[in-house]
């Protein structure tokens, strides 16, 4: 039943190795973007904190696939925007972390912002009262510890994130999914089997992740 | 909201503020001119591939609205059959029984872990290989099956989570006035966990909404994103056009579900006398559906 694993055909750990570095990066680019998008939104500039509200409530209302497939047709095969070139799943590869770090951005915005909720006032005060300018109350006092509190939040968003790079395999990324989707066509006899590859597959990528960072929001969440 | 992070702006802040703004706007301006002359250097931004849209009905009556209907169509489709499927997992989920509590247990942390996409493709290839459900409609069953059983596992934790945020002294009542365990349920926890849930799984459509996207891209089922291919086919390749409007319904669809959540979140809030939980509109996002992030 499961001699497809045996056959040589397929790449079953390339294929989760390209998810898992989707994953990575994609996470790394949100961290930072929605980590900027949070400033703008708390920032004492109306322009900045107009951009950032219109910009999460408009795309967290864009369906995922929308923002990655438009990021294939539009930019790659209208604009010529291709991020360097190459193969076409190499491209695929590409615009889909920036897919994915726009769409995600969002959610790791929304996720700190509860964060500063979090974080009592009096130490925005305290820090202003020492005589800290806006940047500096956010930076040293009012993010890291709203980063400490939203740790079991951006472990679900990391967690849906890793899910999410599936859409991926709608613009040829040679990622977990697009795999699946030829190996259903392929070896439809064994349905059942590959569908359990890949779902085990998901489940070792994911389980882990929410262990650890539900172990690590635990011990770092500020003691109030 | 956050005006405790900074000092009201006095002369100096008030100038270092305008120059703040802009020099963004100043960024602002010369992406937009950026992506706009890239656009013009493509002829995208020609009137007549933008105008058919406003001059043109057939383009809303043979492809955006029909599409739209087949997106609609799959979405209440998938929340009404989840809704049972899920308060039937979350009510399992804590029944006193091992046997119950244990499998059902499973099954919700299975399919919660699993993206929905492969759920869809899985069971597309299911129904052509073991059903006869003909093949115009094997991807709107694909496409349901796959978000119901995620979303019905997701569910499911919004009802559990929601009947443990009730007062413990509910269920004694209930329980002290002679009421068997699933009239205790049915009549008293599940009544008052409802309003609690109510935001969450408002919320939750929006993800069903933005999944099914994943159907038309993946599964050829006929939604709203899957009719860019024969618009800008029949219409002189305006893909920019195309995108954007589609992208405007979705943003318009869902930006009126995630208003309608957070007017009940806050409804609920003043309703309730007593300080107390009402599980927060982005609980069962996935995704980030999350986990709503889930969703794509």
């Amino acid at each position: 039943m499961f001699d497809f694993l045996d056959s040589g055909q397929y790449d079953l750990l390339g294929a989760f190795w390209v998810t898992a570095k989707l994953a990575l990066y994609s996470a790394l680019g949100s961290l930072v973007w929605g980590t900027a998008l949070v400033a703008m939104r708390v920032s004492p500039v109306p322009l900045m904190r107009a951009f950032g509200t219109a910009y999460v409530n408009i795309v967290r209302n864009t369906p995922l696939t929308v923002v990655i497939v438009a990021c294939s047709f539009g930019l790659d095969q209208t604009l010529g925007i291709t991020l360097g070139g190459g193969r076409s799943e190499d491209i695929g590869f590409r615009l889909a972390i920036l897919g994915l770090v726009a769409y995600t951005g969002t959610f790791v915005c929304e996720a700190l912002r509860s964060g500063i909720n979090t974080v009592p006032p009096g130490q925005a005060e305290a820090a202003r009262a020492l005589g800290l300018g806006f940047t500096q109350v956010l930076t040293l006092v009012v993010l890291p510890q709203a980063f400490r509190a939203v740790v079991a939040p951006l472990a679900n968003v990391l967690i849906a994130l890793t899910k999410n790079t599936t859409v991926a395999a709608a613009i040829s990324a040679a990622e977990a999914a697009f795999l699946m989707k030829e190996m259903i066509e392929n070896e439809a006899d064994a349905l059942f089997a590959v569908f359990a590859v890949f779902a085990f597959g998901f489940i070792v990528l994911t389980l882990p992740t929410g262990l650890l960072l539900g172990w690590a929001a635990k011990r770092l969440a500020v003691k109030r | 909201m956050s005006s405790v992070l900074y000092d009201t702006p006095g002369p100096r802040a008030r100038r270092r503020n305008v120059v703040y703004t802009t020099v963004f706007l100043a960024v602002l301006a010369l992406v937009a001119w950026w992506v706009l002359s890239a656009l013009a250097d493509k002829h995208q931004l020609d009137a007549d591939k933008w105008s058919p849209f406003v001059t043109d009905s057939r383009v809303w009556t043979t492809y955006l609205l029909p599409g739209l209907v087949e997106t609609l169509k799959a979405a209440a489709l998938s929340i009404l059959i989840a809704l049972p499927l899920g308060a039937a997992l979350g009510i399992g989920r804590l029944s006193d029984h091992r046997w119950v509590r244990v499998p059902v247990g499973v099954v919700v942390e299975f399919f919660r872990a699993i993206p929905v996409l492969l759920l869809m493709m899985f069971a597309s290839a299911v129904y052509a290989e073991y059903t006869t459900v003909s093949s115009d409609f094997r991807p709107l069953y694909a496409v349901v099956t796959g978000l119901v059983l995620y979303n019905a596992s997701v569910i499911a934790e919004v009802v559990r989570a929601g009947v443990l945020s009730l007062p413990r002294g509910q269920g004694d009542a209930a329980v002290a006035l002679g009421m068997r365990k699933g009239q205790t349920m049915l009549y008293v926890l599940l009544p008052q966990a409802v309003t609690v849930m109510l935001p969450a799984l408002v919320s939750q459509l929006v993800v069903i909404v933005k999944d099914t996207a994943l159907g038309g891209a993946l599964l050829g089922y006929a939604e709203l994103l899957s009719q860019n291919r024969q618009i800008t086919a029949n219409y002189g390749a305006n893909t920019i056009a195309t995108f954007t409007v589609i992208a405007l319904i979705y943003i318009v669809l869902n930006s009126l579900l995630t208003t309608l959540a957070g007017r009940l979140e806050r409804r609920l809030r003043q309703g309730r006398k007593s300080p107390s939980v009402t599980l927060p509109a982005q609980a069962g996002a996935t995704e980030v559906k999350s986990d709503a992030v889930s969703g794509a």
